[in-house]
């Protein structure tokens, strides 16, 4: 069981870097919307966009 | 039978034959706005939006499609002084709410809208709070041309200035987040070694890896202490600087013993740890928290709505009334004078020194009819000048206007506490005292026994008893069914009126407005001379075609724009009727006095019945000799009052209208709707007498209504409940407010209060059991602070739990 000294230092060092990619999430506003993405994955448009829907003179 | 338009869900009034090509099929609209919205959507290709939609958006009968400068101001620096800002040299951004937002289907369409425009560069759109960041090229693109694209999909952007609340706000909640996610991140690594230790005191474990693993819970608990535990100690030391003990007291007392009793045991190899009581405690602690407070921002974000209620602009006249200049509404002070065309909103507040009109004031006041104003008469900022150029002077502006004093009390009112949690917190001050006596005697106690488990015990006391009995039980259920409503459009505003709905047992509904849209809609059209009715409609509609009067948006509803004429020399008698020349006659449309008055003529026939105070059912279409057609309207039933009559009914309620309409009006409507009691002709004084009457006989009272006609009796009642209508904020007269008019929610509303209150008596019942069984017992030594640990954790997921169940409805 002595490989436990080698291996909680490790996680414990992961468990930083997990709390600082939070942080960072946090405040780059991750958080904001969590309604969005849900229905934007569902609502991708997979035609091909022709010349005409593109804005011309509107 | 009646068709329904396709893209809004409405009725299609009779003889209506716009329609809209789709996949080769040809469906039916109900009118012009729908019409253009839906062309649009053709014509861009987004087609999509009909499938992926979930809801049926607003009906346009207010779009006008050719209007080309009318986002023009926006594109003035001036006015873009306060959402927008420049970035990297040509690089726009602004912030903007759009309104009309029903569904996430909306929120893709303007969106893949916006895509298509060039010069477009970035657009974020939050779909929980309907805000827009957009950045643009402005050497390729103005704003005026972005905003009309949206306009163009039948939604409207407004700027939005977030402003200093919002701000502390965010910075808030992500300050919470942060916390949060530290202990829960830091919390699971504490609770895996701690499993490791509870095995390795069962099993045996080599005393090197006890102690190192000790040693480890031990850094990993302190940050959750020492940064996620703040708001507890600083609540805790707020509340003993003011000899009010609150739950921080317990709770950080119970965190720092815990936690410092720990460590000692660490360092000298006695006694128990206790790391994974403190992680667990505060995350849960810290959770509840979060989850109320997200809560309450959700609620006050759908009412935060200065954009949309100001206009960027205002056209002032100086001095000497010889020159107009066009200048942003920010800029005005008191005693300019500044001239209100009609359909512009008025941009302060003044007073009118020239001039006479109609203006329009629900947005400020949920008044849904017309106030005739004249020379003298005060206007409200935000309000519409519907018929007539009136000429102003500014009497207040900016945080003395009446919509600035109206949002502020607003904001007050949703801070403050419910009644139900301050009377939860002042039992709980009380029990926490005694629950720190109990534990100050029991440490004593103990420690006089000298077995040196004054510690644990101690601990234990203020563990098992501490946050689940009363800090949790209510406002987690009041949480959840503030989530749980807000998810079928009701906001909350005072909390206690929950209670209240759950138990009233006397429904009171205002007529117009509330059980009626509130909007003209024409019935028919009764021809009574040659003249036939597609020619009347056309003569009607020119004369109209510039107001924003009732009447007028009822008669170009049902017009067909493929033929317009032309209507000049535009005479306005507002409240009475107008008159114009349309190709060489003079035409006359208004009420039957207004025809008398100006042709003379008396002989006419009208069926319906007279007017309902201030409301027309019936406009005349005269040339100088004769009576042309008469227009019939009315204001239609909202579907969704039916259902919600029938579940108040069928479950134990007593339903009423108290209204100052016509008596034979509302008993028809009464009859319709199955209403039991019905009151007409009523002022509203005698409105309050009837209401006070009904509380003298014990009955709890809900009042449904629309505006401040009924600001009164919705305030004498235990629960008022306001109508919606888009931008209004009346509302905080009001308990709760149906964001979308939808009625028909009412009645889940009801259910969820019952749940709500069933639930927050099972919550304090079981914490209160929990405690009285778990204080002696811990006190007597019996309860060791590991199970304290479990028992507070159980209790605080029960409580939870329980709560949310009202979620599931």
């Amino acid at each position: 069981m002595e490989i436990l000294y080698i291996l909680i230092p490790i996680s414990l060092v992961l468990i930083a870097v997990i709390i600082y990619a939070l942080f960072w999430a946090i405040r780059s506003d991750q958080y904001e919307d969590m309604e969005g993405p849900k229905h934007q994955i569902l609502m991708d448009d997979d035609r091909i966009s022709t010349d005409e829907d593109d804005d011309a003179n509107q | 039978m009646t068709d329904v338009c396709f893209h809004c869900g409405e009725y299609v009034p009779k003889g209506t034959t716009l329609t809209v090509t789709i996949d080769d099929q040809e469906l039916a609209l109900c009118c012009h706005g729908c019409q253009a919205v839906a062309r649009t959507i053709v014509d861009y290709g987004l087609t999509d939006y009909y499938k992926f939609r979930s809801d049926l958006p607003k009906k346009n009968s207010k779009f006008i499609p050719e209007i080309p400068g009318k986002f023009n101001v926006y594109d003035d620096i001036r006015v873009q002084e306060s959402f927008v800002e420049s970035v990297d040299g040509e690089y726009r951004e602004a912030h903007l709410i759009l309104e009309g937002i029903v569904c996430p289907a909306c929120i893709w369409l303007i969106e893949s809208r916006l895509n298509k425009l060039a010069g477009v560069n970035l657009i974020q759109l939050n779909y929980t709070t309907n805000r827009a960041r957009i950045r643009w090229d402005d050497s390729q693109i103005q704003l005026s041309k972005i905003l009309g694209s949206i306009a163009s999909l039948g939604f409207t952007a407004y700027p939005y200035d977030p402003g200093k609340r919002d701000e502390l706000l965010e910075k808030e909640r992500k300050s919470q987040l942060r916390r949060i996610g530290l202990s829960a991140v830091l919390g699971i690594q504490v609770m895996m070694i701690s499993v490791a230790l509870y095995a390795g005191n069962w099993r045996g474990m080599d005393i090197d890896l006890r102690i190192f693993m000790q040693w480890v819970n031990l850094v990993l608990t302190t940050p959750v202490v020492f940064y996620s535990a703040l708001p507890f100690f600083k609540g805790a030391f707020r509340d003993i600087q003011y000899f009010h003990p609150g739950m921080d007291v317990p709770v950080s007392l119970g965190i720092l013993i815990a936690y410092f009793g720990s460590i000692e045991a660490t360092v000298s190899q006695q006694g128990h740890i206790y790391y994974d009581s403190v992680v667990m405690f505060v995350f849960l602690l810290l959770l509840t928290r979060y989850l109320e407070f997200t809560a309450r921002k959700h609620a006050s974000d759908q009412l935060n709505l200065f954009g949309r209620i100001l206009p960027a602009t205002a056209t002032r006249i100086n001095t000497s009334q010889d020159h107009e200049e066009c200048v942003p509404v920010t800029e005005l002070v008191v005693g300019d004078c500044v001239l209100v065309r009609p359909g512009e909103t008025i941009p302060a507040d003044a007073v009118i020194t020239r001039g006479i009109s109609s203006v329009n004031e629900s947005i400020i006041t949920g008044e849904s009819m017309s106030i005739t104003k004249q020379a003298g008469d005060e206007v409200i900022g935000g309000s519409t000048n519907v018929d007539s150029p009136i000429n102003t002077e500014i009497t207040r502006v900016g945080s003395d206007s009446t919509v600035s004093r109206i949002g502020r009390l607003l904001e007050e009112a949703q801070s403050e506490k419910p009644a139900m949690t301050q009377l939860a917190n002042r039992i709980a001050s009380w029990f926490v005292s005694v629950v720190l006596i109990i534990a100050a005697v029991a440490a004593w106690y103990w420690w006089q026994a000298g077995t040196g488990s004054w510690l644990p015990i101690t601990v234990s006391i203020l563990v098992v008893t501490c946050p689940c009995a009363l800090s949790l039980a209510t406002p987690t259920a009041i949480t959840a069914s503030s989530v749980a409503l807000m998810r079928r459009g009701i906001a909350i505003i005072h909390h206690d009126a929950v209670e209240n709905l759950a138990r009233a047992t006397h429904f009171i509904f205002d007529k117009t407005g509330t059980l009626t849209f509130g909007k003209l809609q024409i019935v028919d059209v009764v021809c009574t001379s040659d003249m036939n009715k597609k020619e009347c409609i056309s003569i009607a509609a020119a004369i109209e075609q510039h107001s924003e009067h009732p009447v007028a948006l009822a008669i170009t509803d049902i017009h067909e724009k493929s033929e317009s004429l032309v209507a000049s020399e535009i005479i306005n008698s507002p409240g009475e009727g107008i008159s114009a020349i349309v190709g060489e006659e003079r035409y006359y449309l208004g009420t039957p006095g207004y025809i008398n008055v100006n042709t003379g003529i008396v002989d006419y026939q009208t069926d319906k019945a007279d007017v309902e105070s201030g409301n027309i059912s019936s406009a005349l279409l005269a040339d100088g000799q004769s009576v042309l057609c008469i227009f019939i309207f009315s204001d239609q039933i909202r579907p969704s009052a039916k259902k919600l009559i029938n579940f108040i009914n069928a479950n134990g309620g007593h339903t009423m209208i108290l209204s100052g309409d016509q008596s034979d009006i509302v008993s028809s409507t009464a009859k319709q709707l199955d209403i039991k009691e019905a009151f007409s002709e009523l002022r509203p004084d005698n409105k309050l007498l009837i209401l006070k009457e009904l509380q003298n006989n014990a009955a709890i009272t809900a009042a449904i209504g629309d505006g401040i006609n009924d600001a009164p009796l919705l305030a004498a009642a235990h629960v008022s409940i306001a109508m919606g209508k888009g931008a209004d904020i009346t509302k905080i007269s009001a308990d709760m407010i149906l964001i979308n008019d939808e009625l028909d929610m009412l009645q889940e509303g009801i259910q969820i209060a019952r749940k709500t209150f069933d639930v927050i008596k099972q919550n304090i019942v079981w914490a209160i059991a929990y405690n009285f069984l778990a204080l002696p017992a811990a006190a007597s030594g019996l309860i060791a602070p590991w199970m304290a640990a479990i028992g507070m954790s159980l209790s605080s997921l029960i409580v939870v739990g329980n709560a949310t169940r009202i979620l599931k409805t």
